[in-house]
């Protein structure tokens, strides 16, 4: 187990640099330098630059040096924890990038963890009783999950809530927490607004990992080990839970891991709609408005986190299932 | 004895379980001798959900490729007196006489919001027809028409049957046209995928060692990027000076480039148990070229697999254009695309006073379930020798 | 000593009672097209401490009739008629009339009737270890706490001969082999000290010593406990070794039951006496075989210290480089008009040997020459790809397993027609050639224009045999090429290919796991073990007089179809330390 797991690790080292170096060429792709757009948009609000605040930044970041030298600058900053400045914010990018990460992961893990509630005992039945009534409706809500885009789900429970109930649903706090200190009413509150982010985000995925609960169990369902444990004299729901149940947990644990990317891709498009205090709006006007250290620093820091949270989930599957340390 | 002696000898008395249980297929001559194609057509025509997807979705395109003369008017034709204005409905009669119509709008100003709106006015009749005379228009570049299909009869009449946007376009005709663009975003996109995907995923499979490890090694990086934040900052950097064509590509080359990768595992996947399989060792056998193994003996077992795949990839582009559009880093007006059209249903007090700006939404809706259906189909319907 | 944990279990019965009586058993299954009646009106008896065989090829019901006994079947089968009655001490319960879900027929499952299957890889659940499950039974059927039952367990991996039970209880069935996976399967089995063992085919997926040992545990067992085994079967020979009555089957019906014996010797119905034919048949040489060239004639094909070393990456960076001798320095020659057999167990490298000689799997070291017509030689393992390509015109290959060796996709004419037209034929002429030799392997010429999933298992084997005899070959590497076939199939094949050797002046390099098949059919054997040919001889010397312990340990493996020339019980046993 523990070779496996530094393995894992070690295969992790070159996807983490392939992500340092898409982000970077992300900071890199629009024409210029970001020091130049700073200094444009402090001049354009009629700022004062001085010539020596610029050489300081420029040093820096390395930018008059080659790409190769811009990039390890960037990558030695960052992993000092020095993520850039943000002239959108006037305020270096870690002051804004952590808080609005923490949320962004806090959602997507809420919707992760609804996907799994809901998919697995869904799944079972639908294997357990194929091609009944139940298992027709759930796989033709499950393929309209699939169908529907997470902003237009977003779209139209707002639409609802807003014309039947009269107020808007939107962000993560009522306006009096907005700025409030953390506290437990604050935290109720927040679990208050977070169920209509979370089911938005998770329907899709739902929808996909109900699909795959019920093709592994019907797999494992006709295997043999079933009919051993038949014969043994096993209640059939005792049977179902202990075996095919159990195989067929592996495939969905390594799905959900792979659902991880998506839920953060949702929450990030989902978040822009509703209008939510996490990375998805930010990205989107630091990427309009070419606030590029930020937008790289976020795609950055949610690809390595997202590549973490597969790792854990693929460390859980090596740990229901004997047979993949053993290989 | 000859074996054909022995064969004749057999009949006589054989109590072999050969001799007297049919092989599965043997009993009609049809199936004995259907093709592969033949086969996957029986069996998909069993799948009726996915039979009528197919024709939803043939004719979805179909709508497309002739939008022009199936959209009422011009999409990109503005008027100032119908902004939001609401869906009108078609009456038949008018005082018992057979007249299609549609009503008039008038304006209401709402006293409690001070807004100006449209109502549906019963006095005003406007007569409706198919075929109907209308402003010259370039039909798909090749030649003038002046007929649509359906219409006012008297051209510059209001016809909106799913309502006008913020500067009084028919959203009916704006639906018609972003098919086009979106639809065959998804067709493009697809096709970039299929040359990227069967090429590294054949490559992989078939050469196998490192260039194996290192192409899996790529997929597993482009899965676990989040896909929406970086084709946010992909298509962030399109200049914004670009023509729309340009565009267009850019973001269906962004697309495919990171929707390859279920492909080319796929590919990789039939490739490598199929390298094993016993029927293409006897192709080689067989003194069959490689070229002969490859196209003859293997390709054809795993082409219509490809096939599903591909149909089954085309909405999850569709989604990603749309998704883009909306966002506003996508496609953007004066193209028309689905996308395009929901960003006009950004703002939630839009849509509360317009809620028929989210049929765009429907029309997605529509056309991703039936590809997903009809993919369904085809994936089940695509190894007919199974079971 | 357990007897008193498992409660209601009748003691101090008389050996011969009858325990399980099934009495017109019909089971159906309700199919899209139909009803299918795989068991009609099927009687049979197992007695305490007594063996039934019931025997039958593919098809014939037999595993059906093995699961409803124990109300198992598959959806959409069900019962329709007859009675199961299971007698105890007390009282008689027929199963028929139970609920197959209630918990009296729980109760009854893996407690007084338990049973093994036949894919000892499969039929054990991968992740949960091996202790767990067989603790499972006695958990459901008795009252022993967790200490107990653990203690158990490995007392019974004792009984079932698995060595260093206490660790291996604790073991993942994925890291047994498939012997000692069977043998766990049966410690499950025999868990609660049932009245009745019933087997599903429980030797077939097993290599021969590993079924002779199998077999032999069943009996010991069986002997100590007086329990009534149903032993279901496709091998004659098996069920000459072990029954004590037999129950042929067939079609889902009862064709024939009786006391082996009786069955043996003076069988009544034909299906029957054509099963015991074709495996006494393969007891002897081939009447029709020709005789053997003499040790002068030219030699077709020599092979020398041809070797194969798999290397698989383990461990960390996959810098433990695993390394799998698949063979070791094998070296023959086959004579002009020979057949060379190759015999050996699972793992024993004689596919790989077979495949390295025709350079499907590359050699990683040895050397194999091929002499052509004019008696030219060529080094094979020296040839590039083309000049490999013009001899497959010449050697060519037949497959064991005739459904993936057929390209679903492509007719007979096509299939058979390929290597020709990769000659450069003409359509015409292929299609006169393909009617020939579709003739020859003795199919109507009318098939041509169908797919390969129009025919049987048979059928199917005989178009890979007109395909390899397309291009008028001069050697064929003959892989288990009947393995996949029912055993009066065999013969014919056999037959078939006897009849082509003589016909075509053909060499035969024949890979086969069984050694009936290859006295049948082949001149010399040559006995592989773990990559290395321990013994090559003439086929009559090698099984009258073996010289290697090995060989003779694999002889006396193989089950006699004949109840009266028992002799498993007397083997020889190979142990490792012989050999080194």
């Amino acid at each position: 187990m523990l070779a496996y797991v530094a393995r894992r690790l070690l295969y992790m080292i070159p996807t983490l640099f392939l992500i340092s170096l898409v982000s970077f060429a992300i900071v890199q792709l629009p024409p210029g330098d970001f020091l130049d757009s700073y200094i444009s948009t402090l001049e354009a609000a009629g700022g004062d630059v001085s010539s020596r605040e610029v050489e300081l930044l420029r040093a820096r970041y390395a930018l008059d040096g080659s790409v190769f030298e811009q990039y390890f600058a960037w990558m030695g900053n960052v992993l000092q924890g020095d993520f850039g400045w943000s002239f959108m914010y006037q305020r270096p990018v870690e002051d804004v990038l952590w808080g609005r990460v923490g949320l962004t992961f806090l959602i997507s893990l809420a919707s992760m963890l609804f996907v799994y509630v809901v998919a697995f005992p869904i799944g079972v039945y639908s294997a357990v009783r194929k091609y009944s009534v139940g298992d027709y409706a759930f796989t033709f809500l499950g393929f309209l999950g699939l169908a529907v885009p997470n902003f237009l789900l977003a779209l139209v429970l707002m639409y609802v809530s807003l014309t039947v109930f009269g107020q808007s649903v939107g962000g993560l706090f009522s306006p009096e927490f907005q700025d409030a200190p953390w506290s437990w009413a604050k935290l109720w509150d927040l679990l208050a607004h977070l169920w209509i982010p979370v089911a938005i985000i998770g329907t899709a995925s739902t929808a996909g990992l109900i699909r795959v609960m019920r093709a592994n169990l019907l797999d494992e369902l006709s295997k043999p080990y079933v009919e051993t444990a038949r014969a043994k004299g096993l209640s059939e729901r005792r049977l179902l839970l202990k075996y095919p149940v159990r195989l067929a947990l592996n495939p969905f644990v390594s799905q959900v891991g792979w659902e991880l990317p998506a839920l953060i891709s949702g929450a990030a498009i989902t978040s822009i709609v509703l209008n939510l205090p996490t990375t998805g709006p930010v990205l989107l006007t630091a990427l309009k408005s070419q606030d590029m250290y930020l937008a790289g620093s976020f795609i950055l820091i949610l690809s390595v986190l997202t590549v973490i949270g597969t790792l854990i989930s693929d460390l859980l599957l090596a740990w229901l299932d004997p047979r993949i340390t053993y290989e | 004895m000859s074996a054909q002696h022995e064969a004749a000898a057999r009949d006589e008395h054989d109590w072999s379980v050969e001799a007297w249980r049919p092989a599965p297929d043997q009993r009609t001559a049809a199936s004995a001798t259907a093709s592969q194609w033949r086969l996957m057509w029986w069996k998909f025509r069993r799948h009726r959900l996915a039979m009528v997807s197919g024709v939803v979705v043939i004719v979805i395109y179909l709508l497309a490729l002739f939008a022009d003369f199936v959209a009422p008017v011009d999409p990109n034709l503005t008027s100032t007196r119908h902004t939001y204005a609401p869906p009108q409905s078609i009456g038949l009669f008018v005082d018992g006489a057979w007249l299609p119509h549609v009503n008039g709008y008038k304006v209401e100003i709402d006293p409690i919001a001070v807004r100006r709106t449209f109502v549906e006015d019963p006095e005003k009749i406007v007569p409706i027809g198919l075929f109907v005379r209308s402003e010259p228009y370039e039909f798909l570049g090749l030649f003038t028409l002046h007929t649509r299909l359906i219409g006012p009869l008297e051209p510059g009449q209001p016809f909106y049957l799913l309502g006008a946007d913020r500067l009084g376009r028919d959203v009916l005709s704006r639906i018609l046209h972003g098919a086009r663009v979106s639809m065959s975003i998804g067709l493009v996109g697809v096709a970039v995928s299929l040359g990227l995907g069967v090429l590294l995923g054949g490559i992989s499979g078939y050469h196998g060692g490192w260039v194996d490890d290192a192409v899996q090694r790529l997929i597993e990086l482009l899965k676990a990027i989040p896909t929406i934040p970086l084709w946010m900052g992909l298509a962030a950097a399109i200049p914004a000076t670009w023509s729309p064509l340009t565009v267009y590509f850019a973001i269906t080359v962004l697309i495919s480039l990171i929707g390859w990768t279920s492909l080319a595992r796929e590919v990789r996947g039939r490739f490598l148990s199929m390298k094993s399989e016993d029927f293409v060792t006897a192709a080689r056998l067989d003194r069959a070229s490689e070229l002969r193994v490859i196209m003859r003996h293997m390709a054809p077992s795993f082409v219509s697999h490809i096939i599903a795949t591909l149909t089954l990839a085309i909405p999850a582009m569709i989604l990603a254009e749309t998704a883009l559009s909306f966002l506003g880093i996508g496609l953007r007006a004066p193209v028309v695309s689905w996308g395009v059209l929901l960003q006009e249903a950004q703002n939630v007090r839009a849509v509360a006073t317009a809620p028929w700006l989210l049929t765009p939404g429907l029309a997605v809706v529509i056309a991703v379930l039936s590809l997903n259906f009809l993919g369904d189909g085809l994936r089940d319907a695509a190894d007919p020798y199974a079971d | 000593m357990i007897d008193a944990v498992c409660q209601g279990r009748p003691m101090h019965d008389r050996e011969d009672d009858p325990v399980l009586e099934v009495r017109g058993l019909s089971t159906t299954f309700d199919l899209r097209t139909g009803p299918l009646h795989a068991v009609r009106d099927a009687s049979f008896t197992v007695r305490r401490g007594r063996t039934l065989c019931i025997v039958g090829e593919s098809g014939s019901g037999k595993s059906v009739a093995a699961r409803s006994i124990l109300r198992i079947v598959p959806s959409p089968g069900r019962i329709e008629a007859g009675r199961i009655l299971l007698h105890g001490v007390d009282r008689t319960t027929d199963l028929a009339t139970l609920d197959a879900r209630s918990p009296a027929m729980r109760a009854i499952r893996g407690a007084r009737i338990s049973m093994i299957f036949q894919e000892p890889m499969s039929s054990l659940s991968p992740v949960h270890r091996i202790g767990n499950q067989i603790a499972e039974s006695l958990q459901l059927h008795t009252a022993l706490d967790k200490p107990a039952r653990r203690a158990r367990v490995i007392e019974l991996l004792r009984q079932v001969e698995i060595p260093e039970p206490e660790e291996a209880v604790d073991r993942y069935p994925f890291e047994y082999s498939g012997g000692m996976r069977q043998r766990a399967m049966i410690a499950m089995a025999l868990a609660c000290e049932p009245d009745v063992l019933i087997a599903d085919e429980p030797t077939t997926a097993l290599d021969v010593t590993t079924q002779a040992e199998i077999l032999d545990l069943i009996a010991r067992l069986q002997a100590d406990r007086g329990m009534g085994v149903m032993f279901i079967t496709h091998d004659m020979g098996v069920v000459a070794e072990i029954a004590d009555e037999v129950c042929v089957m067939f079609r889902g019906e009862v064709v024939e039951s009786g006391p082996v014996d009786g069955i043996f010797h003076a069988a009544k119905h034909p299906y029957t006496r054509m099963l015991i034919g074709s495996a006494a048949k393969l007891e002897n040489r081939a009447a029709a075989k020709p005789p053997a060239p003499g040790a002068d004639a030219p030699p077709i094909l020599v092979v020398e210290c041809l070797s194969k070393r798999f290397r698989a990456k383990k461990g960390l960076f996959g810098r433990r480089a695993v390394v799998t001798d698949a063979v070791r320095d094998a070296s023959l020659t086959l004579r002009r008009g020979e057949t060379l057999g190759v015999v050996g167990e699972s793992g024993s490298g004689k596919t790989t040997l077979g495949r390295m000689v025709l350079r499907v799997i590359e050699p990683s070291g040895g050397r194999a020459t091929y002499f052509d017509a004019a008696g030219t030689a060529v080094e094979l393992t020296a040839l590039d790809r083309k000049g490999l390509r013009r001899l497959y015109g010449e050697m060519r290959m037949i497959f064991q397993d005739p459904m993936s060796s057929l390209n679903p996709r492509m007719t007979v004419e096509q299939v058979i027609g390929e290597p020709l037209r990769n000659d450069g034929w003409r359509q015409r002429a292929i299609q006169d050639r393909v009617a020939e030799l579709l003739d020859l392997v003795g199919l109507p010429v009318d098939v041509m224009e169908r797919y390969p999933h129009a025919f049987s298992g048979g059928q199917r084997q005989r178009i890979g045999i007109a395909r390899a005899l397309a291009p008028e070959p001069r050697l064929i590497v003959a892989d288990e090429a009947t393995s996949a076939l029912d055993v009066s199939l065999r013969a014919q094949v056999l037959d078939l290919l006897l009849d082509i050797q003589r016909r075509m002046d053909l060499s035969f390099l024949f890979i086969s796991h069984d050694i009936s098949v290859i006295r049948y059919f082949c001149d010399r054997v040559a006995v592989m073990r773990k990559g290395e040919i321990v013994e090559l001889g003439p086929v009559d010397r090698v099984c009258e007089a073996p010289e290697h312990p090995y060989t003779r340990a694999l002889l006396s493996a193989v089950p006699r179809p004949d109840p009266r020339a028992r002799r498993l019980g007397a083997r020889h046993r190979y142990v490792e330390e012989v050999a080194s």
